[in-house]
Protein backbone atom coordinates (compact mmCIF):
# COMPACT_ATOMS: atom_id res chain seq x y z
CA UNK A 1 0.00 0.00 0.00
CA UNK A 2 1.32 3.37 -0.87
CA UNK A 3 0.68 5.68 2.42
CA UNK A 4 1.11 9.27 2.75
CA UNK A 5 1.61 10.62 6.55
CA UNK A 6 1.33 14.57 7.56
CA UNK A 7 3.57 15.24 10.12
CA UNK A 8 1.98 19.22 11.73
CA UNK A 9 5.03 19.95 13.72
CA UNK A 10 8.73 20.50 13.00
CA UNK A 11 10.72 17.60 12.61
CA UNK A 12 13.95 18.80 14.08
CA UNK A 13 11.95 19.44 17.26
CA UNK A 14 11.90 16.34 19.54
CA UNK A 15 8.25 16.10 20.40
CA UNK A 16 5.09 13.04 21.11
CA UNK A 17 3.00 13.51 17.55
CA UNK A 18 6.79 13.55 15.72
CA UNK A 19 7.85 10.30 17.49
CA UNK A 20 4.39 8.49 16.72
CA UNK A 21 4.71 9.10 13.37
CA UNK A 22 8.38 8.39 12.75
CA UNK A 23 7.55 4.32 14.69
CA UNK A 24 4.37 4.54 12.60
CA UNK A 25 6.37 4.91 9.28
CA UNK A 26 8.85 2.60 10.46
CA UNK A 27 6.85 -0.08 11.49
CA UNK A 28 4.61 0.28 8.16
CA UNK A 29 8.00 0.39 5.80
CA UNK A 30 9.25 -3.27 8.22
CA UNK A 31 5.90 -4.73 7.08
CA UNK A 32 6.78 -3.82 3.16
CA UNK A 33 4.30 -1.03 2.27
CA UNK A 34 5.72 2.08 0.92
CA UNK A 35 5.28 5.05 3.28
CA UNK A 36 6.00 8.97 2.55
CA UNK A 37 5.91 11.23 5.75
CA UNK A 38 5.61 15.27 4.55
CA UNK A 39 6.94 17.57 7.55
CA UNK A 40 8.10 20.56 8.19
CA UNK A 41 11.66 20.92 8.86
CA UNK A 42 14.90 23.45 7.95
CA UNK A 43 16.48 22.45 4.80
CA UNK A 44 19.40 21.73 6.21
CA UNK A 45 18.41 19.30 8.69
CA UNK A 46 19.20 15.52 8.17
CA UNK A 47 16.18 13.53 7.61
CA UNK A 48 15.30 10.30 7.18
CA UNK A 49 14.66 9.11 3.82
CA UNK A 50 11.19 8.50 3.81
CA UNK A 51 10.65 11.98 5.27
CA UNK A 52 9.49 15.17 2.61
CA UNK A 53 10.59 18.73 3.90
CA UNK A 54 7.74 20.66 3.37
CA UNK A 55 9.80 23.98 4.12
CA UNK A 56 10.78 25.78 7.19
CA UNK A 57 8.08 25.88 9.94
CA UNK A 58 7.74 29.19 11.49
CA UNK A 59 6.99 29.88 15.41
CA UNK A 60 4.06 31.62 15.96
CA UNK A 61 2.06 31.75 19.55
CA UNK A 62 -0.83 29.27 19.70
CA UNK A 63 -2.90 27.79 21.96
CA UNK A 64 -0.79 29.46 24.69
CA UNK A 65 2.18 28.48 24.03
CA UNK A 66 5.25 29.05 20.87
CA UNK A 67 4.28 26.45 18.02
CA UNK A 68 5.92 25.98 14.88
CA UNK A 69 3.56 25.81 11.89
CA UNK A 70 3.76 25.86 8.19
CA UNK A 71 0.85 27.94 6.68
CA UNK A 72 1.22 29.95 3.66
CA UNK A 73 0.93 30.03 -0.14
CA UNK A 74 4.49 28.16 -0.40
CA UNK A 75 3.49 25.32 2.10
CA UNK A 76 0.50 25.03 0.32
CA UNK A 77 2.15 24.37 -2.56
CA UNK A 78 4.35 22.31 -1.51
CA UNK A 79 1.43 19.85 -0.08
CA UNK A 80 -0.18 19.79 -3.69
CA UNK A 81 2.79 18.66 -5.21
CA UNK A 82 3.63 16.14 -2.60
CA UNK A 83 0.13 14.89 -3.08
CA UNK A 84 0.31 14.73 -7.01
CA UNK A 85 3.72 13.18 -6.78
CA UNK A 86 3.21 10.24 -4.39
CA UNK A 87 -0.35 9.05 -5.81
CA UNK A 88 -0.61 7.47 -2.25
CA UNK A 89 -3.44 5.15 -1.62
CA UNK A 90 -4.46 6.92 1.27
CA UNK A 91 -3.08 9.52 3.48
CA UNK A 92 -2.89 9.75 7.23
CA UNK A 93 -3.03 13.13 8.70
CA UNK A 94 -2.01 13.82 12.20
CA UNK A 95 -3.55 16.94 14.41
CA UNK A 96 -5.76 18.14 11.68
CA UNK A 97 -7.25 21.05 13.42
CA UNK A 98 -4.15 22.68 14.08
CA UNK A 99 -3.64 25.46 11.36
CA UNK A 100 -0.35 23.71 9.89
CA UNK A 101 0.25 21.16 7.33
CA UNK A 102 -2.36 18.95 8.46
CA UNK A 103 -5.36 21.15 7.73
CA UNK A 104 -3.40 22.22 4.65
CA UNK A 105 -3.46 18.74 3.22
CA UNK A 106 -6.69 18.71 4.36
CA UNK A 107 -7.74 21.28 1.89
CA UNK A 108 -5.72 20.24 -0.90
CA UNK A 109 -6.60 16.69 -1.25
CA UNK A 110 -9.42 14.49 -1.83
CA UNK A 111 -9.93 10.72 -1.63
CA UNK A 112 -9.32 8.43 1.10
CA UNK A 113 -8.07 10.35 4.37
CA UNK A 114 -7.85 9.49 7.88
CA UNK A 115 -6.81 11.53 10.80
CA UNK A 116 -5.59 11.35 14.21
CA UNK A 117 -6.49 13.47 16.72
CA UNK A 118 -3.87 13.24 19.62
CA UNK A 119 -4.78 16.22 21.92
CA UNK A 120 -7.95 16.66 24.05
CA UNK A 121 -7.75 20.61 24.20
CA UNK A 122 -10.60 22.15 25.83
CA UNK A 123 -12.16 24.33 23.53
CA UNK A 124 -10.19 27.44 22.30
CA UNK A 125 -11.54 30.35 21.06
CA UNK A 126 -10.21 30.37 17.58
CA UNK A 127 -11.60 26.77 17.42
CA UNK A 128 -14.84 28.07 18.07
CA UNK A 129 -14.27 31.56 15.21
CA UNK A 130 -12.78 28.78 12.44
CA UNK A 131 -15.43 26.31 12.73
CA UNK A 132 -17.03 26.71 9.78
CA UNK A 133 -14.00 26.52 7.75
CA UNK A 134 -12.67 24.11 9.64
CA UNK A 135 -15.89 21.73 8.70
CA UNK A 136 -15.63 22.01 5.06
CA UNK A 137 -12.09 20.57 5.60
CA UNK A 138 -13.29 17.99 8.26
CA UNK A 139 -15.86 16.43 6.59
CA UNK A 140 -13.43 15.49 3.75
CA UNK A 141 -11.93 12.80 6.32
CA UNK A 142 -12.79 9.51 5.61
CA UNK A 143 -11.51 7.65 9.10
CA UNK A 144 -11.09 9.24 12.23
CA UNK A 145 -8.96 7.86 15.27
CA UNK A 146 -8.04 9.41 18.58
CA UNK A 147 -5.74 7.75 20.92
CA UNK A 148 -7.49 7.84 23.98
CA UNK A 149 -11.15 7.49 24.92
CA UNK A 150 -11.04 11.08 26.51
CA UNK A 151 -9.16 12.61 23.31
CA UNK A 152 -12.51 10.84 21.39
CA UNK A 153 -15.02 13.00 24.06
CA UNK A 154 -12.82 16.24 23.40
CA UNK A 155 -13.51 15.58 19.61
CA UNK A 156 -17.38 14.29 19.91
CA UNK A 157 -18.20 17.80 21.76
CA UNK A 158 -16.13 20.00 19.93
CA UNK A 159 -16.48 18.71 16.41
CA UNK A 160 -19.26 16.04 16.21
CA UNK A 161 -19.42 12.74 14.65
CA UNK A 162 -16.99 9.71 15.87
CA UNK A 163 -13.91 8.51 15.70
CA UNK A 164 -12.57 5.28 16.77
CA UNK A 165 -9.76 4.84 19.52
CA UNK A 166 -6.14 3.29 18.66
CA UNK A 167 -4.01 4.05 21.39
CA UNK A 168 -0.44 5.28 20.64
CA UNK A 169 2.20 2.80 19.86
CA UNK A 170 5.19 1.72 21.95
CA UNK A 171 7.80 -1.13 20.93
CA UNK A 172 7.46 -3.36 23.97
CA UNK A 173 10.28 -5.24 23.55
CA UNK A 174 12.61 -2.20 23.20
CA UNK A 175 11.62 -1.16 26.85
CA UNK A 176 11.47 -5.15 28.09
CA UNK A 177 14.90 -6.29 27.17
CA UNK A 178 17.20 -2.93 28.17
CA UNK A 179 19.63 -3.89 30.65
CA UNK A 180 19.48 -2.13 34.61
CA UNK A 181 21.85 0.58 35.58
CA UNK A 182 23.35 -0.56 38.63
CA UNK A 183 24.18 3.00 40.06
CA UNK A 184 19.77 3.73 39.33
CA UNK A 185 19.22 0.95 41.35
CA UNK A 186 18.40 0.70 44.86
CA UNK A 187 15.27 2.79 46.01
CA UNK A 188 15.16 4.60 43.42
CA UNK A 189 12.07 7.26 42.51
CA UNK A 190 11.82 8.21 38.72
CA UNK A 191 10.68 11.12 36.89
CA UNK A 192 11.08 11.59 33.18
CA UNK A 193 9.65 15.17 31.92
CA UNK A 194 10.65 18.42 30.90
CA UNK A 195 11.50 20.41 34.46
CA UNK A 196 10.13 23.76 33.81
CA UNK A 197 7.10 22.76 32.61
CA UNK A 198 4.70 23.20 35.47
CA UNK A 199 2.21 20.49 33.91
CA UNK A 200 4.46 17.79 34.08
CA UNK A 201 4.24 17.90 37.45
CA UNK A 202 7.75 17.72 39.26
CA UNK A 203 6.80 20.85 41.91
CA UNK A 204 3.87 18.63 43.28
CA UNK A 205 6.87 15.76 43.58
CA UNK A 206 9.21 17.98 45.01
CA UNK A 207 6.63 19.05 47.63
CA UNK A 208 5.59 15.20 48.72
CA UNK A 209 9.46 14.46 48.77
CA UNK A 210 9.69 15.73 52.67
CA UNK A 211 7.60 13.61 53.29
CA UNK A 212 8.81 10.27 51.92
CA UNK A 213 12.27 10.88 52.75
CA UNK A 214 11.26 11.19 56.55
CA UNK A 215 10.13 8.15 56.09
CA UNK A 216 12.85 6.41 54.34
CA UNK A 217 15.92 8.74 54.02
CA UNK A 218 17.84 6.21 51.61
CA UNK A 219 15.28 6.58 48.60
CA UNK A 220 16.71 8.82 46.07
CA UNK A 221 15.02 10.81 42.90
CA UNK A 222 16.49 10.34 39.83
CA UNK A 223 15.15 13.24 37.33
CA UNK A 224 15.36 13.06 33.25
CA UNK A 225 14.84 16.17 31.57
CA UNK A 226 15.69 19.41 30.28
CA UNK A 227 15.11 22.42 32.67
CA UNK A 228 16.95 24.69 35.37
CA UNK A 229 18.14 22.49 37.94
CA UNK A 230 18.83 24.72 40.71
CA UNK A 231 15.67 26.08 40.36
CA UNK A 232 13.43 22.95 40.35
CA UNK A 233 15.30 22.07 43.69
CA UNK A 234 14.73 25.67 45.59
CA UNK A 235 11.49 24.18 47.34
CA UNK A 236 13.79 21.87 49.12
CA UNK A 237 15.53 21.85 52.45
CA UNK A 238 18.71 21.95 52.03
CA UNK A 239 20.14 19.18 53.37
CA UNK A 240 17.68 17.43 50.99
CA UNK A 241 19.12 18.47 47.64
CA UNK A 242 21.39 15.79 47.46
CA UNK A 243 18.94 13.41 47.18
CA UNK A 244 17.37 14.85 43.92
CA UNK A 245 19.89 13.70 40.81
CA UNK A 246 19.29 15.15 37.40
CA UNK A 247 20.03 13.46 34.42
CA UNK A 248 19.15 15.57 31.70
CA UNK A 249 18.33 14.58 28.44
CA UNK A 250 18.38 11.11 28.00
CA UNK A 251 18.54 9.23 25.02
CA UNK A 252 16.30 6.60 24.36
CA UNK A 253 18.34 3.34 25.04
CA UNK A 254 19.31 5.11 28.53
CA UNK A 255 15.72 5.78 28.94
CA UNK A 256 14.86 2.00 28.52
CA UNK A 257 17.63 1.07 30.88
CA UNK A 258 17.11 4.23 33.34
CA UNK A 259 12.77 2.63 33.51
CA UNK A 260 14.44 -0.95 33.81
CA UNK A 261 16.20 0.13 36.92
CA UNK A 262 13.65 2.36 39.24
CA UNK A 263 11.65 0.69 42.10
CA UNK A 264 9.04 3.20 41.19
CA UNK A 265 8.19 5.58 38.61
CA UNK A 266 6.11 8.34 39.34
CA UNK A 267 3.90 10.54 36.71
CA UNK A 268 2.43 13.76 39.06
CA UNK A 269 1.52 15.40 35.62
CA UNK A 270 -1.62 18.28 36.58
CA UNK A 271 -3.07 18.23 33.09
CA UNK A 272 -3.03 18.74 29.52
CA UNK A 273 -1.93 15.17 28.83
CA UNK A 274 -4.48 12.87 26.53
CA UNK A 275 -2.66 9.44 26.42
CA UNK A 276 0.48 9.36 28.50
CA UNK A 277 3.35 7.47 26.53
CA UNK A 278 5.45 7.89 29.19
CA UNK A 279 3.60 5.12 31.34
CA UNK A 280 3.27 2.83 28.46
CA UNK A 281 6.85 2.44 27.99
CA UNK A 282 7.67 2.48 32.27
CA UNK A 283 5.09 -0.28 32.40
CA UNK A 284 7.18 -1.97 28.95
CA UNK A 285 10.27 -1.59 31.03
CA UNK A 286 8.61 -3.53 34.45
CA UNK A 287 8.56 -0.42 36.54
CA UNK A 288 5.61 0.36 38.90
CA UNK A 289 4.12 3.16 38.34
CA UNK A 290 2.04 5.85 40.57
CA UNK A 291 0.48 8.58 38.39
CA UNK A 292 -1.83 11.57 38.90
CA UNK A 293 -5.65 10.36 38.39
CA UNK A 294 -6.34 12.27 35.09
CA UNK A 295 -8.76 11.07 32.91
CA UNK A 296 -5.69 9.87 30.16
CA UNK A 297 -4.02 8.25 32.18
CA UNK A 298 -6.44 6.45 34.65
CA UNK A 299 -7.19 4.86 30.75
CA UNK A 300 -3.81 4.03 30.13
CA UNK A 301 -3.70 2.34 33.50
CA UNK A 302 -6.68 -0.05 33.10
CA UNK A 303 -8.47 2.27 36.36
CA UNK A 304 -5.48 1.57 38.21
CA UNK A 305 -5.42 -1.75 38.21
CA UNK A 306 -1.91 -1.84 36.19
CA UNK A 307 -0.48 1.06 38.37
CA UNK A 308 -1.62 3.33 41.57
CA UNK A 309 -3.31 6.50 40.91
CA UNK A 310 -3.54 9.35 43.28
CA UNK A 311 -5.39 12.85 43.34
CA UNK A 312 -4.22 14.82 41.11
CA UNK A 313 -1.52 18.09 42.43
CA UNK A 314 -2.56 16.65 46.29
CA UNK A 315 1.76 15.97 47.43
CA UNK A 316 0.62 14.16 50.83
CA UNK A 317 -1.56 11.22 48.77
CA UNK A 318 1.04 11.07 46.34
CA UNK A 319 3.98 10.78 49.28
CA UNK A 320 1.65 8.47 51.26
CA UNK A 321 1.52 6.36 48.05
CA UNK A 322 5.00 6.05 47.65
CA UNK A 323 5.82 5.69 50.55
CA UNK A 324 3.57 2.47 50.93
CA UNK A 325 4.67 1.35 47.31
CA UNK A 326 8.46 1.53 48.44
CA UNK A 327 8.01 -0.95 51.67
CA UNK A 328 5.98 -3.24 49.95
CA UNK A 329 7.54 -5.51 47.51
CA UNK A 330 5.38 -7.73 46.81
CA UNK A 331 3.14 -5.12 45.67
CA UNK A 332 5.51 -3.66 43.15
CA UNK A 333 6.07 -7.28 42.30
CA UNK A 334 2.52 -7.46 41.27
CA UNK A 335 1.74 -4.27 39.55
CA UNK A 336 5.14 -5.26 37.48
CA UNK A 337 3.41 -8.32 36.16
CA UNK A 338 -0.02 -6.95 35.33
CA UNK A 339 1.75 -3.62 33.59
CA UNK A 340 3.91 -6.06 31.24
CA UNK A 341 0.71 -8.40 30.49
CA UNK A 342 -1.10 -4.87 30.46
CA UNK A 343 1.12 -2.93 27.82
CA UNK A 344 1.05 -5.83 25.33
CA UNK A 345 -1.94 -3.52 23.84
CA UNK A 346 0.04 -0.93 23.26
CA UNK A 347 2.81 -2.68 21.25
CA UNK A 348 3.32 -1.84 17.78
CA UNK A 349 2.26 -5.11 16.13
CA UNK A 350 -1.33 -4.68 17.85
CA UNK A 351 -1.54 -0.49 17.15
CA UNK A 352 -0.18 -1.21 13.80
CA UNK A 353 -2.60 -4.10 12.90
CA UNK A 354 -5.01 -1.90 13.84
CA UNK A 355 -4.26 1.58 11.99
CA UNK A 356 -3.41 -0.60 8.79
CA UNK A 357 -7.09 -2.11 9.61
CA UNK A 358 -8.28 1.70 9.46
CA UNK A 359 -6.45 2.20 5.92
CA UNK A 360 -7.97 -1.31 4.08
CA UNK A 361 -11.49 -0.22 5.72
CA UNK A 362 -11.63 3.11 3.92
CA UNK A 363 -9.82 2.48 0.81
CA UNK A 364 -11.58 -0.67 0.14
CA UNK A 365 -13.09 0.43 -3.39
CA UNK A 366 -12.43 3.96 -3.08
CA UNK A 367 -9.87 5.78 -5.57
CA UNK A 368 -6.68 6.45 -4.63
CA UNK A 369 -5.62 10.10 -3.22
CA UNK A 370 -5.53 13.77 -5.42
CA UNK A 371 -5.28 16.87 -5.82
CA UNK A 372 -8.43 18.12 -4.97
CA UNK A 373 -9.02 20.56 -8.13
CA UNK A 374 -12.13 22.25 -7.93
CA UNK A 375 -14.92 21.40 -9.86
CA UNK A 376 -15.48 23.93 -12.85
CA UNK A 377 -18.62 26.23 -12.75
CA UNK A 378 -19.85 24.72 -16.04
CA UNK A 379 -19.73 20.76 -14.76
CA UNK A 380 -21.57 21.61 -11.76
CA UNK A 381 -24.29 23.48 -13.24
CA UNK A 382 -24.22 20.70 -15.52
CA UNK A 383 -24.45 18.09 -12.64
CA UNK A 384 -27.76 21.03 -10.87
CA UNK A 385 -29.76 20.10 -14.00
CA UNK A 386 -29.80 16.16 -13.89
CA UNK B 1 -29.05 53.22 -10.80
CA UNK B 2 -26.21 51.45 -13.10
CA UNK B 3 -24.25 51.45 -9.80
CA UNK B 4 -27.14 49.55 -7.82
CA UNK B 5 -27.69 47.09 -10.57
CA UNK B 6 -24.27 46.78 -10.68
CA UNK B 7 -24.06 45.89 -6.91
CA UNK B 8 -26.74 43.74 -7.10
CA UNK B 9 -25.61 41.86 -10.06
CA UNK B 10 -22.49 41.41 -8.00
CA UNK B 11 -24.01 40.72 -4.99
CA UNK B 12 -26.32 37.50 -6.62
CA UNK B 13 -22.78 36.07 -7.97
CA UNK B 14 -21.24 35.91 -5.14
CA UNK B 15 -24.13 33.93 -3.49
CA UNK B 16 -24.22 31.50 -6.70
CA UNK B 17 -20.45 30.53 -6.13
CA UNK B 18 -21.39 30.39 -2.44
CA UNK B 19 -24.17 27.84 -3.09
CA UNK B 20 -22.47 26.34 -5.71
CA UNK B 21 -19.17 26.35 -3.80
CA UNK B 22 -21.84 24.41 -0.83
CA UNK B 23 -23.33 22.18 -3.09
CA UNK B 24 -19.81 20.70 -4.13
CA UNK B 25 -19.69 20.24 -0.60
CA UNK B 26 -22.37 18.59 -0.13
CA UNK B 27 -22.00 16.17 -3.39
CA UNK B 28 -18.73 15.11 -1.65
CA UNK B 29 -20.05 14.26 1.41
CA UNK B 30 -22.78 12.25 -0.23
CA UNK B 31 -19.66 10.47 -2.25
CA UNK B 32 -18.14 9.36 1.17
CA UNK B 33 -21.22 8.31 2.04
CA UNK B 34 -21.65 5.56 -0.84
CA UNK B 35 -18.11 4.65 -0.01
CA UNK B 36 -18.21 4.28 3.41
CA UNK B 37 -21.69 2.22 3.28
CA UNK B 38 -19.53 -0.14 0.42
CA UNK B 39 -17.09 -0.54 2.81
CA UNK B 40 -19.42 -1.39 5.82
CA UNK B 41 -20.69 -3.98 3.75
CA UNK B 42 -17.89 -5.52 2.53
CA UNK B 43 -16.97 -5.75 6.26
CA UNK B 44 -20.50 -7.23 7.55
CA UNK B 45 -20.18 -9.89 4.64
CA UNK B 46 -16.96 -11.08 5.28
CA UNK B 47 -18.00 -11.43 9.40
CA UNK B 48 -20.77 -13.40 8.31
CA UNK B 49 -18.59 -15.80 5.62
CA UNK B 50 -15.98 -15.90 8.31
CA UNK B 51 -18.63 -17.19 10.84
CA UNK B 52 -20.36 -19.34 8.50
CA UNK B 53 -17.26 -21.07 7.47
CA UNK B 54 -16.39 -22.06 11.22
CA UNK B 55 -19.98 -23.23 11.90
CA UNK B 56 -19.75 -25.48 8.97
CA UNK B 57 -16.04 -26.74 9.32
CA UNK B 58 -16.61 -29.09 12.44
CA UNK B 59 -14.02 -27.27 14.77
CA UNK B 60 -16.93 -26.22 17.34
CA UNK B 61 -19.58 -28.45 18.90
CA UNK B 62 -22.91 -28.93 17.66
CA UNK B 63 -24.99 -26.72 19.41
CA UNK B 64 -22.44 -23.87 18.64
CA UNK B 65 -22.50 -24.59 15.30
CA UNK B 66 -25.91 -24.61 14.52
CA UNK B 67 -26.09 -20.89 16.51
CA UNK B 68 -23.73 -19.19 14.62
CA UNK B 69 -24.82 -20.80 11.21
CA UNK B 70 -28.27 -19.86 11.80
CA UNK B 71 -27.18 -16.21 12.52
CA UNK B 72 -24.99 -15.76 9.68
CA UNK B 73 -27.45 -17.12 7.25
CA UNK B 74 -29.86 -15.05 8.89
CA UNK B 75 -27.39 -11.91 8.44
CA UNK B 76 -26.18 -12.71 4.76
CA UNK B 77 -30.08 -13.27 3.65
CA UNK B 78 -31.49 -9.84 5.67
CA UNK B 79 -34.20 -7.59 3.61
CA UNK B 80 -32.69 -4.51 3.83
CA UNK B 81 -34.97 -3.09 6.45
CA UNK B 82 -33.96 -6.20 8.78
CA UNK B 83 -30.49 -5.76 8.15
CA UNK B 84 -29.34 -4.02 11.53
CA UNK B 85 -31.40 -6.58 13.49
CA UNK B 86 -30.35 -9.68 11.92
CA UNK B 87 -26.61 -8.31 11.93
CA UNK B 88 -27.05 -7.41 15.79
CA UNK B 89 -28.26 -10.87 16.31
CA UNK B 90 -24.86 -12.41 14.45
CA UNK B 91 -23.01 -10.11 17.13
CA UNK B 92 -24.52 -11.44 20.26
CA UNK B 93 -24.00 -14.96 18.45
CA UNK B 94 -20.83 -14.88 18.09
CA UNK B 95 -20.41 -13.15 22.41
CA UNK B 96 -22.30 -16.02 23.07
CA UNK B 97 -20.20 -18.57 21.50
CA UNK B 98 -17.14 -16.87 22.06
CA UNK B 99 -17.30 -15.26 25.47
CA UNK B 100 -14.66 -17.37 26.99
CA UNK B 101 -11.20 -17.88 25.99
CA UNK B 102 -10.90 -21.60 26.36
CA UNK B 103 -13.52 -21.83 22.99
CA UNK B 104 -11.31 -19.22 20.86
CA UNK B 105 -8.00 -21.36 21.94
CA UNK B 106 -10.30 -24.60 21.21
CA UNK B 107 -10.40 -23.24 17.46
CA UNK B 108 -6.70 -22.19 17.00
CA UNK B 109 -5.77 -26.03 18.37
CA UNK B 110 -7.26 -27.45 14.80
CA UNK B 111 -5.09 -27.27 11.80
CA UNK B 112 -6.06 -23.85 10.26
CA UNK B 113 -7.77 -22.70 12.88
CA UNK B 114 -5.06 -20.18 13.98
CA UNK B 115 -5.60 -18.10 10.84
CA UNK B 116 -9.52 -18.75 11.33
CA UNK B 117 -9.43 -17.14 14.48
CA UNK B 118 -7.37 -14.42 13.30
CA UNK B 119 -9.85 -13.45 10.32
CA UNK B 120 -12.53 -13.74 13.05
CA UNK B 121 -11.17 -11.39 15.10
CA UNK B 122 -10.74 -9.21 12.58
CA UNK B 123 -13.62 -9.21 10.98
CA UNK B 124 -15.14 -8.36 14.65
CA UNK B 125 -12.92 -5.71 15.44
CA UNK B 126 -13.41 -4.04 11.33
CA UNK B 127 -17.24 -3.79 11.62
CA UNK B 128 -17.08 -1.13 14.12
CA UNK B 129 -14.83 0.84 13.06
CA UNK B 130 -16.15 0.51 9.33
CA UNK B 131 -19.77 1.33 11.09
CA UNK B 132 -18.34 4.25 13.05
CA UNK B 133 -16.80 5.81 10.00
CA UNK B 134 -20.35 5.52 7.84
CA UNK B 135 -22.13 7.08 10.73
CA UNK B 136 -19.67 9.76 11.09
CA UNK B 137 -19.96 10.80 7.26
CA UNK B 138 -23.65 10.74 7.11
CA UNK B 139 -23.93 12.90 10.22
CA UNK B 140 -21.67 15.25 8.44
CA UNK B 141 -24.06 15.14 5.57
CA UNK B 142 -27.25 15.56 7.61
CA UNK B 143 -25.49 18.70 9.65
CA UNK B 144 -25.18 20.01 6.30
CA UNK B 145 -28.73 19.15 4.98
CA UNK B 146 -30.44 20.51 7.81
CA UNK B 147 -28.75 24.19 6.70
CA UNK B 148 -31.50 26.64 5.74
CA UNK B 149 -29.29 27.39 2.21
CA UNK B 150 -29.43 23.69 1.31
CA UNK B 151 -32.63 23.31 1.81
CA UNK B 152 -34.38 26.36 0.36
CA UNK B 153 -32.08 26.15 -2.57
CA UNK B 154 -32.74 22.31 -3.25
CA UNK B 155 -28.71 22.03 -2.89
CA UNK B 156 -29.05 18.42 -2.14
CA UNK B 157 -31.19 17.34 -5.67
CA UNK B 158 -32.92 14.18 -5.17
CA UNK B 159 -30.46 12.26 -3.28
CA UNK B 160 -32.13 10.73 -0.25
CA UNK B 161 -31.67 11.63 3.86
CA UNK B 162 -28.88 9.55 4.99
CA UNK B 163 -29.54 7.42 7.65
CA UNK B 164 -27.45 5.90 9.80
CA UNK B 165 -26.73 2.24 10.22
CA UNK B 166 -27.97 1.04 13.96
CA UNK B 167 -26.62 -1.98 15.70
CA UNK B 168 -24.72 -3.85 18.66
CA UNK B 169 -21.46 -4.79 17.28
CA UNK B 170 -19.71 -5.05 20.70
CA UNK B 171 -17.12 -7.67 19.79
CA UNK B 172 -16.77 -11.05 21.83
CA UNK B 173 -14.69 -10.20 25.06
CA UNK B 174 -12.46 -13.65 23.72
CA UNK B 175 -11.60 -12.06 20.47
CA UNK B 176 -10.80 -8.52 21.24
CA UNK B 177 -8.68 -8.41 24.15
CA UNK B 178 -7.74 -4.66 23.63
CA UNK B 179 -9.52 -1.36 24.46
CA UNK B 180 -12.57 -1.86 22.08
CA UNK B 181 -14.38 1.34 22.07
Amino acid sequence: MRIGIVCPYSWDVPGGVQFHIRDLAEHLIGLGHEVSVLAPADDDTPLPPYVVSAGRAVPVPYNGSVARLNFGFLSAARVRRWLHDGTFDVIHIHEPTSPSLGLLACWAAQGPIVATFHTSNPRSRAMVAAYSILQAALEKISARIAVSEYARRTLVEHLGGDAVVIPNGVDVDFFARAKPKPEWQGDTIGFIGRIDEPRKGLPVLMKALPKILAERPQTRLLVAGRGDEKEAVESLPAEMRSRVEFLGMISDEDKARFLRSIDLYVAPNTGGESFGIILVEAMSAGAPVLAADLDAFAQVLDQGSAGELFANEDADALATAAVRLLADPERRAGLRERGSAHVRRFDWSTVGADILSVYETVTDGAAAVATDERTGLRARFGLARD
Amino acid sequence: MTATLIWILVGLVAIGLYLSWTAGRLDRLHARIDAARAALDAQLLRRASVTQELATSGVLDPAASIVLYEAAHAARQAEEEQREVAESELSQALRAVFGETQQVEVVRQVPGGEEAAGELAQAVRRVPMARRFHNDAVRAARALRRHRKVRWFRLAGHAPFPMAFEMDDEPPTALADRPTT
